[in-house]
């Protein structure tokens, strides 16, 4: 095992760790903004798909790593619309709807993927482009530090820097008191003049904007292309993290890096002889156990209370 | 209760219209012989017997995992899990079939019970964290889904499987496991008649019985299911259970009715084709195999046109999708609905008034 | 004085079908406290969401200041100078005063960022103007409910206010909240300020306002000067009778002990006990009533009774057992019923069937069931002989309970509750909010049910109630037994109210029998 410590503390898994969190990052964030606002959205898996589709197909239309990553986030908005008319204006029950919309992405950017470019599964015909890394200059030529933070994918680094403006937007903006006021209690919001339903609706076309920069990390940064079912329930574990985050920005940050950790953790541990199954487990089990102690907390501290009570 | 169950009707019919009209335009849009690709897929799985068999095929899986998912979401619990819980059965249906050697009859029967009870064991954890901790069972059942997904492959790679096999697949059944085709010219097998009979047992057990009833009322409404005394903790517990159960089952008898060998290394989709065949049949079981076939029609009849035009099949996705939302909607025509509720009662309001009687009120 | 505000014709009917309003017309004059009456269900609160763009009126116009105005939402009300002080207060938990107070009229700095300090700053200076004393830098959850008020009526004068309607402003208060609260609306209404006080309670709306608004059954019965009116007058109009419901009941007889609590207490989240020390009995053939302004706990100790809560320290005894570790389940089969305080939370499946629902308690039972099926025939003839005996209008047992009025949902919740045998009755507030028919049907089957020996334990708010049907009597207030009466018919209503405000308290021995001790 000695040699599981080695990689771990390696440079490399830290880089990689960075890495494999961005897209969870990203969607654990966007699950934030909307749950602050009361609604759920757990589309986050169906919208990074077809964002991850439209940056691929709009990066080889226009030629444009940007013009991708533009297209892909506002594609990603207009998941979090329709999720939001559906939810706010026709009352669809906002799981259900969720749930339609991550049915209609699976089989859906296969029939666009088919559509746009006569490919079947993985955007192989499609000269689609990669955003750039960036090398931080100084960070980069520090040991340990350098190899870890500096090279990454600038979406990386937008992610990282998002968690911040999250929690400016959140705490320290009119919007971000409107949010948590709609969140928290919505009558009091309506009360006061502020459209409960606007604000919703902003909370999901923001929440799927972070969806679309994942999905956008995902094909044009974590890999150049774009295959089926490549989100491999990454939006689903940032639902996870988001709820182990207890709503906090910055929790989200640590739940995500830990769902990153045993997702690269699964990464590295392929080298060993361990069965690649179990090692494709890690980040699912990790996710259970985490809501197991997170759940086991709030029990606990309820259960606390009334013992108290008692003595 | 009639004009209930007439507005559901029409707003289902609604959303279907909609929605095959998208098709309409979608097949429209991208095809070079819209007209031909339409024909074939609408009318396309009626042709021929076999095409027809094939849609029978389909719905069988369909009806597993439709009243799976109507059970778990009949107590208002959003478990997704059984697309995890149908390929675990199947799993688990491998491995008896691989490793005893049971008579004819006894080995499928049995093979069925070891399948359901391997579907239910996946749906027990995300029950029994929601139950014991109020763990959201939504979450940790998607995570459920890839955990017995890997965990399967495991069983399936390192002890059934077939070396000598050009792909990743197990051992042959053995005959005396496989269920009997039914209708010559197609691929039918007996499992229709068990998918048939769930559906009745299903119906039994959710309309009839003390524990459908308990099951029923916490989804309705859980604090009055509290408050009269049922057990809410455990309908928590065995409603997930038992819809993880019948997904096993499901994933069963898809396994021993159309395939010579387990060679699912992709979680097979039905898991949440049966959350759209429980929606688009508001969780009553007998619907259920009305809307698996319609499901099933629709995906052969797009297999079909895919197959001779220039439509790629997953055109069912999109028509899956906005048929889920459309159903679901309900201010969908909502606005219809009050305006006949409200003139209904100012005319029973002015009746009453007739009669000297005051206005009723809440 | 001019009219600042007038309703014309208003017209409300809910999605369920429910008739909230029928061709109401109301007006205020400037500068006037006007007070809108009426029973629970008269239609009191929809008309003033209407008022205050919450909701919208089928039919009818509201002019304001002399011109026709459609109010599509509270932001349009608020915009004209319509604010609203609602009974279930509109705040935010988890932010400060401050934050609550400009919620929707943030205050900004360099252009993007929330300013907190203006924000502050704002509060502090309408708080002064106003003589309404608050600390803006404080959190709302942690405010006295009076304290919680004073935000909300700063929030409206904050957002320009004229108009301000206050919906039940008094249920919550103590006393002396009350007594502060008054002199408050009343420094508002001479400095010009218009407003509108929902209420049911007499005294207090002869006491500072006006003019009066009553309604019934959703419909106006006119608008009255405040001191050209009786209090017998109001009255009428407001139930529609001359006389309270009289319930014609014989002396109790009452038998052994049916119900026993020692020493109960209930703490909750916070650890405040919020039913404390409570000792009592109530015997077989007796109602005993417990009233007391709501929220002193009645709530709880009906939830700790009935199994929904446990208790933190203390002993309940149902026929002699002790209930205390019991499920709801266990605590039914000893032959308890509960008629819970909101019906449609607790009493019933909503969209659930009457026959369904008339069935809740005794689905398992084993007359109802054979091996694997429940006998449908015999479920199916009980549901119908009750809706039958407690005469829920309805089409059958297969409607839904959503679209029956309150009245008829309550006698199901009561057909199921009175129709398994009880020993005993726990009667959370019965009668509320729905028709004079039911509410006399229902009280009357109260007493017969005492008659044959069932114990019962009445919580109501309304006086009437408890003065008219329990035998034996006990006050609630924070959480503990403010007063016990042996026999109810000689409890004098003024001393009662001194007991439910908690001026006064007895002294144990005083009780007398009650505690047991």
């Amino acid at each position: 095992m000695g040699s599981l410590f080695d990689i771990i503390f390696s440079a490399n898994f830290g880089y990689a760790v960075l890495r494999v969190t961005t897209p969870i990052l990203f969607a654990s964030l966007g699950a934030l903004i909307s749950i602050k606002a009361g609604v759920v959205n757990i589309s986050m898996e169906g919208t990074m798909l077809t964002a991850a589709l439209a940056g691929v197909a709009i990066s080889a239309y226009t030629g444009s790593a940007f013009g991708g990553l533009v297209g892909a986030v506002v594609v990603g908005m207009l998941l979090g619309l329709l999720l939001a008319y559906f939810a706010l204006n026709l009352k669809t029950d906002i799981i259900l709807a969720a749930i339609a919309i991550n049915l209609m992405a699976s089989g859906g950017t296969v029939f666009g993927l088919f559509v746009i470019s006569g490919d079947r599964g993985i955007s192989s015909s499609l000269a689609s482009k990669v955003l750039p890394r960036i090398q931080i200059p100084i960070l980069h030529q520090i040991p340990v530090l350098g190899p870890v933070f500096s090279n990454h994918n600038v979406l990386t680094y937008v992610a990282f820097i998002s968690v911040a403006l999250v929690y400016i937007l959140l705490y320290k903006t009119p919007l971000g008191l409107r949010i948590r006021a709609v969140g928290e209690n919505a009558h009091a919001a309506d009360s006061v003049g502020i459209s409960v339903k606007k604000t919703q609706y902003i909370a999901l076309i923001m929440s799927g904007a972070f969806a679309g920069f994942g999905g956008a990390f995902m094909s044009m940064g974590y890999v150049s292309w774009f295959s089926t079912n490549m989100i491999a329930g990454r939006g689903f574990i940032a639902l996870a993290a988001e709820a182990l985050g207890m709503g906090r920005p910055f929790g989200v940050l640590l739940t995500s890096l830990l769902f990153g950790s045993a997702d690269a953790l699964a990464n590295a541990l392929q080298a060993f002889r361990i069965p690649s199954e179990f090692v494709q487990m890690v980040p699912y089990v990790v996710t259970i156990i985490g809501l197991v102690v997170y759940a086991q907390r709030k029990h606990s501290a309820a259960q606390k209370v009334r013992q108290e009570d008692r003595a | 209760m009639n004009k209930r169950v007439l507005f559901e009707t029409i707003r289902t019919l609604v959303a279907i219209g909609v929605a095959l009209l998208l098709a309409l335009i979608i097949i429209f849009s991208v095809s070079d012989e819209p007209g031909y690709a339409l024909e074939r897929f609408l009318l396309g799985p009626v042709t021929n017997l076999r095409n027809f068999g094939n849609v029978l095929e389909m719905a069988i899986p369909l009806i597993f995992t439709g009243l799976a998912i109507s059970v778990m979401f009949m107590a208002k619990q959003f478990n997704l899990g059984a697309e995890g819980g149908f390929f675990f059965g199947a799993v688990g249906a491998t491995a008896l079939v691989l490793t005893f050697n049971l008579p004819p009859v006894i080995l499928p029967v049995a093979a069925i019970i070891v399948g359901a009870l391997a579907g239910g064991l996946g749906s027990a954890l995300p029950a029994v964290l929601k139950a014991r901790m109020g763990a959201s069972e939504l979450v940790s059942s998607l995570m459920m889904n890839f955990i017995l997904f890997w965990l399967g492959l495991f069983i399936i790679n390192n002890y059934f499987r077939d070396a000598m096999a050009g792909a990743m697949a197990s051992h042959r059944f053995p005959d005396a496991a496989k269920l009997t085709r039914i209708l010559p010219g197609t691929r039918l097998h007996f499992g229709i008649f068990i998918a048939l009979a769930m559906v009745v047992v299903v119906y039994l057990f959710l309309y009839r019985s003390r524990w459908g009833y308990a099951l029923r009322m916490v989804g309705l409404n859980i604090r009055f299911a509290e408050y009269s005394g049922i057990n809410t903790k455990s309908v928590i517990l065995y409603s997930q259970i038992i819809g993880g159960m019948i997904a096993g089952m499901g994933g069963t008898v898809e396994l021993l009715g159309m395939y010579p060998r387990f060679t699912w290394f992709q979680l097979p989709g039905y898991g949440w084709d049966g959350v759209i065949v429980a929606i688009m049949a508001r969780n009553n079981p007998l619907l259920v195999p009305v809307f698996a076939f319609f499901l099933a029609y629709l995906r052969i009849g797009a297999d079909i046109m895919a197959r001779v035009t220039d439509v790629p099949s997953e055109v069912v996705a999109i028509i899956q999708g906005v048929m889920i939302m459309l159903v679901t909607a309900e201010r969908l025509l909502a606005g219809w609905r009050h305006r006949m509720v409200v003139k209904e009662k100012m005319k029973a309001a002015e009746a009453a008034e007739v009669e000297g009687g005051g206005v009723q009120h809440g | 004085m001019e009219e600042i505000l007038a309703m014309k014709g208003i017209t409300k009917v809910y999605p369920n079908g429910i008739v909230a309003n029928k061709d109401v017309d109301f007006s205020v004059r400037k500068g006037e406290i006007h007070a809108i009456m009426g029973e629970n269900g008269a239609g009191k609160s929809t008309l003033m969401k209407i008022l205050f763009g919450m909701e919208q009126p089928e039919e009818g116009e509201i002019y304001y200041k002399g011109e026709k105005v459609i109010l599509h939402s509270p932001n349009t009300a608020i915009n004209y100078g319509i604010g609203m002080v609602h009974q279930h207060f509109m705040l935010v938990p988890s932010l400060t005063v401050a934050e609550n107070m400009v919620l929707g009229v943030e205050p900004k700095k360099s252009s993007v960022l929330f300013d907190f300090e203006k924000a502050v700053q704002m509060t502090e200076e309408v708080s002064q103007k106003y003589n309404l004393a608050i600390d803006p830098k404080a959190i709302v959850e942690d405010l006295a409910v009076g304290k919680k008020q004073k935000l909300e009526i700063l929030k409206a004068l904050l957002r320009g206010a004229e108009v301000l309607i206050l919906d039940e402003p008094t249920a919550v208060l103590t006393p002396q909240e009350t007594k502060e609260l008054f002199e408050e609306l009343i420094n508002l209404k001479n400095q010009g300020f218009t407003i509108i006080f929902i209420s049911h309670k007499l005294k207090e709306i002869k006491q500072i306002t006006d003019r009066l608004t009553i309604l019934r059954n959703g419909r106006s019965m006119g608008i009255h000067e405040t001191k050209a009116i009786s209090e017998q007058e109001i009255s009428r109009l407001m139930v529609g009778r001359d006389v309270v419901l009289k319930v014609d009941k014989q002396p109790a007889t009452p038998g052994d002990v049916v119900i026993e609590t020692k020493g109960l207490s209930y703490h909750d989240a916070t650890g405040k006990p919020v039913v404390n020390q409570m000792s009592f009995r109530v015997r077989k053939g007796e109602i005993m009533g417990i009233a007391g302004v709501e929220g002193n706990g009645q709530g709880e100790l009906v939830e700790l009774i009935t199994g929904l809560k446990k208790p933190s320290v203390g002993d309940i005894f149902i026929g002699g057992v002790p209930v205390k570790d019991l499920t709801v389940k266990e605590i039914r089969n000893l032959k308890t019923s509960h008629i819970p305080e909101d019906r449609m939370v607790y009493g019933v499946a909503a969209e659930g069937t009457i026959g369904e629902n008339l069935i809740s308690d005794r689905f398992d039972h084993p007359k109802y069931n054979g091996k694997l099926l429940q006998k449908v025939k015999s479920l199916i003839s009980r549901s119908e002989e009750l809706i039958k005996d407690y005469k829920v209008k309805c089409d059958g047992h297969t409607q839904q309970v959503n679209m029956l009025s309150g009245g008829n949902i309550q006698k199901v919740v009561v057909a199921r509750e009175f129709s398994s045998d009880p020993k005993l009755i726990v009667a959370d507030q019965p009668t509320r909010g729905i028709d004079v028919g039911s509410t006399e049907f229902i009280r009357r089957k109260l007493v017969e049910l005492r008659d044959e020996g069932t114990a019962v334990l009445l919580v109501s708010a309304d006086l009437n109630e408890v003065l008219e049907l329990s035998d034996s009597l006990m006050v609630m207030y924070g959480g503990e037994i403010a007063a016990y009466f042996e026999d109810a018919s000689q409890v004098d209503e003024m001393e009662l109210g001194m007991y439910m405000l908690g001026l006064k308290t007895m002294e144990q021995h005083e009780m007398g029998g009650a505690t047991g001790e």
